[in-house]
């Protein structure tokens, strides 16, 4: 069946901001959906809040709107565009609850939009655990005893059914959000609780736990001619009781007989069937009971999903891309499969791909940045990232994934000392999921476990834990052997060890072991990911390394551009840096070049074989990228490596590479280290008359202290060489800075080779950002982002408004000058970021980064210019002047000079917090500092500040409240700053709740506010509520609450405890809580905004019309 | 365990390429027809399927053994498959079927094998060059004296092979639940699935040897005639009796082989494949319905019947009813009375599957309903 003649426009709906449990895996997915319905002739219509999304690029869609993705918005949308068609199942949960919200709020109905790909009674079906589990039923499979509840009193009722443990699992939600194992009463009631209030259908499942069982994934795919196909089967090595996204997962299942996959088969076809999805992609689980092969359907998603993308990358069968085809009415058998089409033709994408190579799946995880975060897995996800590795067996594919992780602690690693003795102990605490607990399985296995003893305590399959044995054999005789011989190394490269790994074990370095590696000719084969196990030829070069006999790479003529990705998400390195990555890919190629891409995030856009001429999935080391290099030099010229635009891992690996030979085309390894070594920058910034904040380094206390004495309180410490400020902390005095001291000298992140670095911290300082581009003569001003939190607050965290809201053209002109003072004195070829400080008139440097930052796309949208792509090509070589001649960038003027008119975009950024419990189920503390904690951001745009800002909250948070109750409490400092915006509030019509001492401010001020009780004195005689209580119990709408300072004891100690009650309660309640003073002036003028009433949409497209028309 | 790995063996192909890694399964020495599966599950079922008689088999998934052998999958009394070449072989079963380890059940059925070669760089040869004759030994060393031994081997084209997999004596499959008909299996190398499936669906199947004659069929009191899969070219195989039990107008419903030597029967002809069909993800198209099935091949022989029109036969109007979407192979015939009345039918594939999906199952059903004379 052709495709459909009724459907001219669609409306897709993207997946907001980077969270734990939805990460860029839905950009990648989108991305490719718009542009299928693009080429396919259709008018796109585009609604993502995320800023730093490809799809969000004007390129990608006819009408992109970043605006919130909330049923109010996203109706403004369709009221404007009227689009015929809305496609919600490739965004993720949160275009899936939209789309559904928008259905029964009848505004689909009222403009006439017709779901396609899923409609509402199909995501109903699959999400609604009692119509689902009919299904399963129906179609002759099992589900887990469970009962529907929602209430906390039905849950005991479930309780005394099943019996403890039971699995608590809210509807509707992803990631697991508020779900858990329950193994008593008191976990039942704290998650029970949360999951109720984490569903937008106050509804809970309460299940029997299978915990321990195998646990498979299919995905499955499915067009309206009710053609089924199974693209993928995935497994997870971590049984059931880890959540799908924090287990390691291979592709294809490895320890199922033909009749228990097609058994699996059959039930996802037959459920795919009655769910009703009829044109698209979905995925179902499975438990396996290991002991007689009972067979349990754990969930189905009716949309594409992050193990899609991986499955996507593990097959290249891009599931996304053909979902989109489908959902428009094409069969599979008209579809290609792209990656068979050559010169003998394509084979259809009505297929089941087959795989020769295994492909494993290692999750990331961010808790060190979490204090006192639950480490321990379970059945909501707590990882922000993911690595993917392709093999030509497990052990190659597991080793290569580890190390993609790029955590130091994250491969195997044999070099300490295991004995017989700590076998128990081993075996104790592997039966506990946590994150390296494969590391401690191999330990256990030095130690003497057998596999069957891993496997009874962790239920890992004995066939995984043999191949664990067989790795840890092959380096018992690495450690044995009198030399390293051909053979020896072969083996151990063909179960995957680096030559770090190689270098430890025989005491040497990994520069000898490659040496001897090399001189023996023992390296590494390009295999192809082709969709058929090599039954056709494959024309799309999607290459993984092996250590095996034949290459495929092929012969170019073209000069080559291999670009460095940005490797597994994290805290502080995420989708920012893919989205300049691409956006290299797509110039160069524009400009001529032969495009490589080198990444291991399966989630990622630049994984795409789409995106470049040539893809290679592999890890972003020294190692596995020279190999890359040297087989891409076999094949052709290359021009080059850019490290520049994915975030440190590149920048990181610049200088290795240098030093073996390769070209960094940019900025040069050498002007890296200038920005990054303190000293040598302090050099470049003396010479340049700027100044940095007064700063030491010590290695002791004493000496801290000496140099705190110095340059005065408060101080800011950080050990050296740390990332998204890692362990950066406000000192405030004495005892705070030696114990500070203490913690990381013990924890050995602070010695001589590593000293802690102390700083004047600049109190109330306005922090700015600044993007730009230098060519080594022009400087280009991308944008200058004013931060609305003070200095203090890590730029990732902060949210921030470009054009500037305060500062004067004096002020930018500085900034200005300063900039390109540094980009001349560190030499930088292509971008540099800085962060300046901006205290009583004085400019301070707070530190430069001469790459690609994580504001690139948002400057690149509010100015509607493509920053990373002309970073690109001043890369190789072009002016900036050619480049506006090429109308790559403006005729005249940049982003520092921007039009009267020039709208305003406020970024947002969005806390993980609610995913993070302490052990015994409290919160994490909310309040924000120098180090970075956020995974995502939103961009509000619009004419003025105030609705900027009030679109920045509702994206990232819910709306900002036009009415009701405001709660206020403010550190002393902060009281005098808060007088005026509270009375504007108070005018506005809110009722203001004080705690006492704020009150008493306010009332002297003549502002009427209500004292309520804090914390820790409990509920008042006549039972009057705390604020807190207030807060759980809704009826308060807003907080203010600027945390004090100070540590110690005593009232200010409790007040601080305090802080920490209110602002962890907020999350709980998903109150909007407002914890700085700058924030809270500007929530103001985001409620006058609402109030107003006058806050409309507008596409990125006409935006630029607006940009451009004032330039 | 690597230290004390097994011993060296190579694998040369007809064409003189070479292929060094480790003896798998028996020791000794082996030779047949090197072709490709791209299979990741159902390795039990794809070695005692005896369609692979006298084939050397390469598994494109590394990992086999994974799930050892158990009592329940096999499709036939024994391995068939003349030599097993596969990337990384288990070391360690687990799967609760199991019952045994692979390389135990290879070693003692003394299927000889070889492991840890570049089976993807030989599959890539096998698609380029062709599927061709080849050599297995872990006691030869010398690659240029068993590529000698290989080119004595006799080819796969024009080999006559049923009888080698054919039982001697008739057996009986009986029907499931209550019978509903009797089916004459002539077993041209039937799999064990197959009778299975008919008895589900309340057939007694009487399990024939590949030389039954009409009258062997009758005195079954057969309302049906089935013909299997088989090794083998087809070109040379007699198809006189399924001539007469198309004459006989008896339902027919053919797989594999099976298709074969109906299209044979009706007049067309048979080729060789370059590299054949070999898997369990192969899309077909059935053309009475335009729907896509992912059906299980194992052929390396083919029907050459026009796609584009029917054709008229002594026995009635035949057409193409499936085709493989990959490169449009026959991969089924329907041969229709005068009035239209469905007469026989035939798949090129697997709609017993084992191993494989299960797609195609309603053909058994197609089965049913001819002989009910409903269709
Ligand atoms: N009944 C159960 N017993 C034990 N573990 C379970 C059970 N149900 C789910 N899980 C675990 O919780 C994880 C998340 O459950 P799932 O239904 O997939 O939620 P999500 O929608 O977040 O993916 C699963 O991957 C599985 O490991
Ligand atoms: N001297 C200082 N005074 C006040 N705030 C500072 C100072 N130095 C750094 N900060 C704050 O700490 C944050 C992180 O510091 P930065 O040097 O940018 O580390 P990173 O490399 O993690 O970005 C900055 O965004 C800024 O808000
Ligand atoms: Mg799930
Ligand atoms: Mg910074």
């Amino acid at each position: 069946m052709p495709k459909r003649e009724d459907i001219k426009s669609v409306l897709v709906i993207g997946s907001g901001p980077i969270i734990i449990g939805q990460a860029c895996e839905f950009d990648y997915s989108g991305t490719q959906a718009c542009r299928v319905l693009k080429s396919e002739g259709l008018r796109v219509v585009l609604v993502n809040s995320n800023p730093a999304t490809i799809m969000t690029d004007p390129e990608f869609a006819d009408a992109t709107y970043v605006e919130p993705i909330t049923p109010e918005f996203v109706e403004k949308v369709i009221a404007k565009e009227r689009p015929d068609a809305l496609l919600p199942t490739l965004g993720g949960q949160t275009a899936l609850n939209a789309a559904i919200a928008l259905h029964e709020r009848g505004i689909l109905e009222k403009y006439g939009v017709e779901m396609i790909g899923a409609n509402f009674e199909a995501i109903h079906r699959g999400e609604n655990r009692e119509l689902f589990n009919a299904i399963v039923a129906k179609v002759g499979g099992e589900v887990a005893r469970s009962f529907v509840c929602h209430t906390i009193a039905d849950c005991e009722k479930a309780v005394e059914e099943l019996g403890f443990p039971v699995v608590v699992r809210p509807s509707f939600t992803m990631g697991g959000t508020g779900s858990g194992i329950a193994y008593d009463a008191d976990d039942l009631q704290r998650i029970a609780g949360a999951g109720l209030a984490a569903s937008p259908t106050t509804e809970v499942l309460i299940e029997e736990s299978i915990i321990g069982w195998k646990e498979y994934e299919l995905e499955v795919m499915r067009d309206r001619k009710d053609n089924v196909v199974i693209v993928c089967s995935i497994e997870n090595l971590d049984p059931m009781g880890v959540h799908t996204g924090d287990s390691i997962t291979v592709a294809p299942a490895m320890t199922l007989t033909d009749r228990e996959y097609q058994h699996l088969r059959d039930l996802a076809i037959g459920i795919i069937r009655e769910v009703g999805v009829d044109t698209g992609g979905c995925n179902i689980q499975y438990a396996v009971n290991p002991v007689d092969g009972r067979v349990i359907v754990i969930e189905m998603n009716p949309r594409v999903s992050r193990s899609s993308a991986l499955a996507s990358k593990a097959t290249g069968f891009p599931i996304a891309k053909i979902a989109a085809k489908v959902a428009i009415g094409y069969t599979l058998d008209e579809i290609p499969n792209d990656i068979t089409a050559g010169p003998h033709g394509s084979t259809p994408a009505a297929f089941e791909p087959t795989l020769d190579y295994v492909v494993v799946k290692v999750p990331r995880f961010a808790f060190e940045k979490f204090p006192g975060a639950d480490p321990v897995l379970t059945t909501h996800m707590k990882s922000v990232g993911e690595a993917m590795a392709i093999g030509r067996n497990f052990t190659e594919a597991l080793q290569k994934a580890l190390r993609s992780l790029e955590s130091k602690d994250a491969a195997f690693d044999w070099s300490h000392e295991v004995v017989e003795l700590d076998k128990q102990a081993l075996l104790t605490e592997i039966a506990k999921p946590h994150d390296g607990r494969l590391k401690k399985v191999m330990d256990a296995l030095r130690a003497g476990a057998t596999a069957d003893e891993v496997f009874e305590a962790t239920r890992i399959d004995p066939w995984y834990v043999d191949q664990l044995s067989l790795i840890n054999e092959v380096a018992q005789e690495l450690i044995a052997a009198p030399e390293l011989t051909p053979e020896l190394l072969r083996l151990a490269k063909r179960h995957g060890f680096s030559d770090v790994q190689l270098g430890r074990i025989r005491g040497t370095s990994p520069d000898v072991i490659r040496g001897v590696r090399h001189a023996l000719g023992v390296r590494p084969v390009y295999k192809t990911v082709d969709t058929c196990a090599a039954e056709f030829a494959a024309a799309t070069p999607y290459h993984y390394s092996s250590y095996d006999e034949e290459t495929e790479v092929a012969p170019r003529e073209r000069e080559a551009v291999i670009i460095l990705g940005s490797g597994p998400n994290r805290i502080g390195q995420g989708i920012e840096f893919d989205y300049s990555c691409v956006h290299a890919s797509l110039a160069l190629s524009e400009a001529g070049y032969e495009t490589v891409m080198v990444n291991c995030n399966p989630e990622t856009v630049s994984t795409d074989y789409d995106t470049s001429d040539r893809l290679y999935f592999e890890p972003l080391t020294l190692e596995d990228v020279l190999e890359i290099v040297h087989a891409e030099e076999q094949a052709g010229p290359v021009a080059g490596v850019i490290c520049q635009l994915g975030g440190q891992t590149p920048l990181g690996l610049a200088q290795g590479l240098a030093a073996n030979g390769v070209r960094i085309v940019g900025t040069s390894p050498d002007a890296i280290d200038l920005a990054e070594e303190r000293g040598a920058f302090g050099r470049v910034l003396a010479r340049a008359g700027l100044t940095a904040p007064k700063h030491g380094t010590a290695t002791s206390f004493v000496e801290a202290r000496e140099i705190a004495a110095e340059i005065g309180y408060p101080v800011l410490v950080r050990p050296s060489y740390v990332l998204g400020g890692r362990g950066m902390e406000i000192v405030y005095g004495e005892e705070a800075l030696r114990s500070y001291l203490e913690k990381y000298v013990a924890a050995g992140l602070i010695s001589p080779a590593a000293p802690v670095l102390v700083d004047r911290f600049l109190d109330d300082a306005v922090e700015i950002d600044v993007d730009a581009l230098f060519d080594g003569e022009e400087l280009f001003l991308g944008g200058v982002m004013e931060h609305i939190e003070e200095a203090g607050i890590h730029s990732g965290d902060s949210s921030c408004a470009l054009p500037p809201i305060t500062l004067g053209d004096r002020e930018i002109d500085r900034i200005r000058e300063a900039t390109e003072a540094i980009a001349r004195g560190v030499g930088v070829r292509g971008l540099l970021n800085i962060q300046f400080a901006l205290s009583a008139d004085i400019l301070y440097v707070l530190e430069a980064n001469p790459r690609a930052s994580r504001t690139v796309p948002f400057v690149s949208k509010a100015t509607a210019t493509p920053l990373a792509k002309a970073a690109a090509r001043v890369m190789l070589g072009e002016s900036i002047a050619e480049l506006r001649a090429a109308g790559v960038l403006p005729a005249e003027g940049d982003g520092g000079r921007l039009p009267a008119d020039q709208p305003i975009a406020v970024k947002e950024a969005v806390m993980p917090f609610n995913r993070f419990r302490t052990p015994d189920g409290l919160q994490v503390d909310t309040v924000l500092g120098p180090e970075m904690k956020s995974t995502g951001e939103v961009m509000g745009f619009d004419r003025d500040f105030g609705t900027a800002f009030a679109k920045s909250q509702a994206a990232a948070f819910g709306h900002l409240p036009t009415s009701g109750k405001v709660f206020v409490s403010m550190a002393n400092r902060d009281k005098r700053s808060m007088i005026f915006p509270v009375k504007a509030l108070a005018d506005m019509g809110f009722e203001i709740l004080a705690t006492q001492g704020t009150a008493e401010v306010l009332r002297r001020n003549g502002v009427a506010a209500t004292v309520v009780r804090k914390h820790f004195e409990g509920p008042g005689p006549q039972g009057e509520k705390t604020t807190v209580q207030l807060i759980l119990d809704g009826e308060i709408q807003l907080i203010v609450n600027t945390p004090y300072g100070a540590a110690g004891g005593g009232q200010v100690g409790q007040a601080r405890l305090d802080g920490y009650e209110i602002r962890t309660a907020a999350v709980r309640a998903n109150v909007p809580c407002i914890t700085t003073v700058p924030g809270f002036g500007a929530a103001v003028q985001g409620i006058e905004a609402m109030l107003r009433g006058d806050v409309g949409v507008r596409s990125l497209q006409e935006w630029a019309e607006v940009v451009r028309a004032g330039r | 365990m690597p230290s004390h790995a097994p011993a060296p063996a190579i694998l040369v192909l007809e064409d003189g390429r070479v292929f060094r890694g480790r003896s798998y399964g028996a020791a000794g020495e082996t030779f047949g027809e090197a072709v490709f599966n791209t299979g990741m599950t159902g390795y039990q079922e794809t070695l005692t399927d005896p369609s692979y008689h006298r084939q050397v088999v390469v598994m494109t998934a590394p990992h086999i053994g994974n799930t050892g052998v158990n009592g329940e999958d096999d499709e036939s009394r024994r391995i068939w498959v003349a030599g097993y070449v596969v990337r990384d072989p288990a070391r360690r079963t687990s799967n609760w079927r199991a019952t045994r380890d692979l390389a135990d059940e290879l070693a003692d059925q003394g299927v000889v094998g070889i492991s840890d070669i570049d089976t993807r760089a030989l599959t890539r040869h096998l698609r380029e060059r062709g599927s061709m004759r080849c050599g297995i030994s872990s006691t030869e060393s010398d690659p240029q004296a068993l590529l000698a031994r290989v080119l004595e081997q006799p080819a796969m084209k024009g080999a006559d092979l049923a009888g080698e997999v054919s039982v001697d004596a008739a057996y009986v499959v009986p029907a499931q639940g209550d019978k509903r008909f009797t089916v004459a299996a002539l077993d041209l190398g039937i799999k064990g699935m197959t009778p299975e499936l008919m008895a589900q669906r309340g057939i007694e199947v009487h399990v024939l040897p590949a030389t039954a004659t009409l009258d062997d069929i009758r005195a079954t009191g057969a309302d049906g005639v089935f013909f299997s899969n088989g090794p083998g070219d087809p070109a040379t195989a007699d198809v006189s009796t399924l001539q007469a039990v198309l004459a006989a107008d008896l339902p027919y419903f053919g797989i594999c082989f099976g298709n074969q030597l109906f299209g044979r029967a009706l007049g067309f002809g048979t080729y060789k494949l370059k590299y054949g069909h070999r898997g369990i993800n192969q899309p077909v198209m059935d053309r009475t319905t335009g729907k896509v099935e992912v059906t299980a091949h194992n052929h390396g022989f083919a029907v050459d019947a026009p796609l584009d029109r029917p054709t008229t036969t002594p026995y009635g109007e035949a057409t193409v009813s499936h085709v493989c979407l990959n490169d449009d192979v026959v991969e089924g015939l329907e041969l229709r009375a005068a009035d239209g009345r469905l007469r026989a039918f035939s798949v090129q594939y697997h709609p017993e599957a084992a191993a494989g999906p299960h797609d195609a199952a309603y053909l058994f059903d197609r089965f049913t309903s001819l002989m009910a004379g409903d269709l």
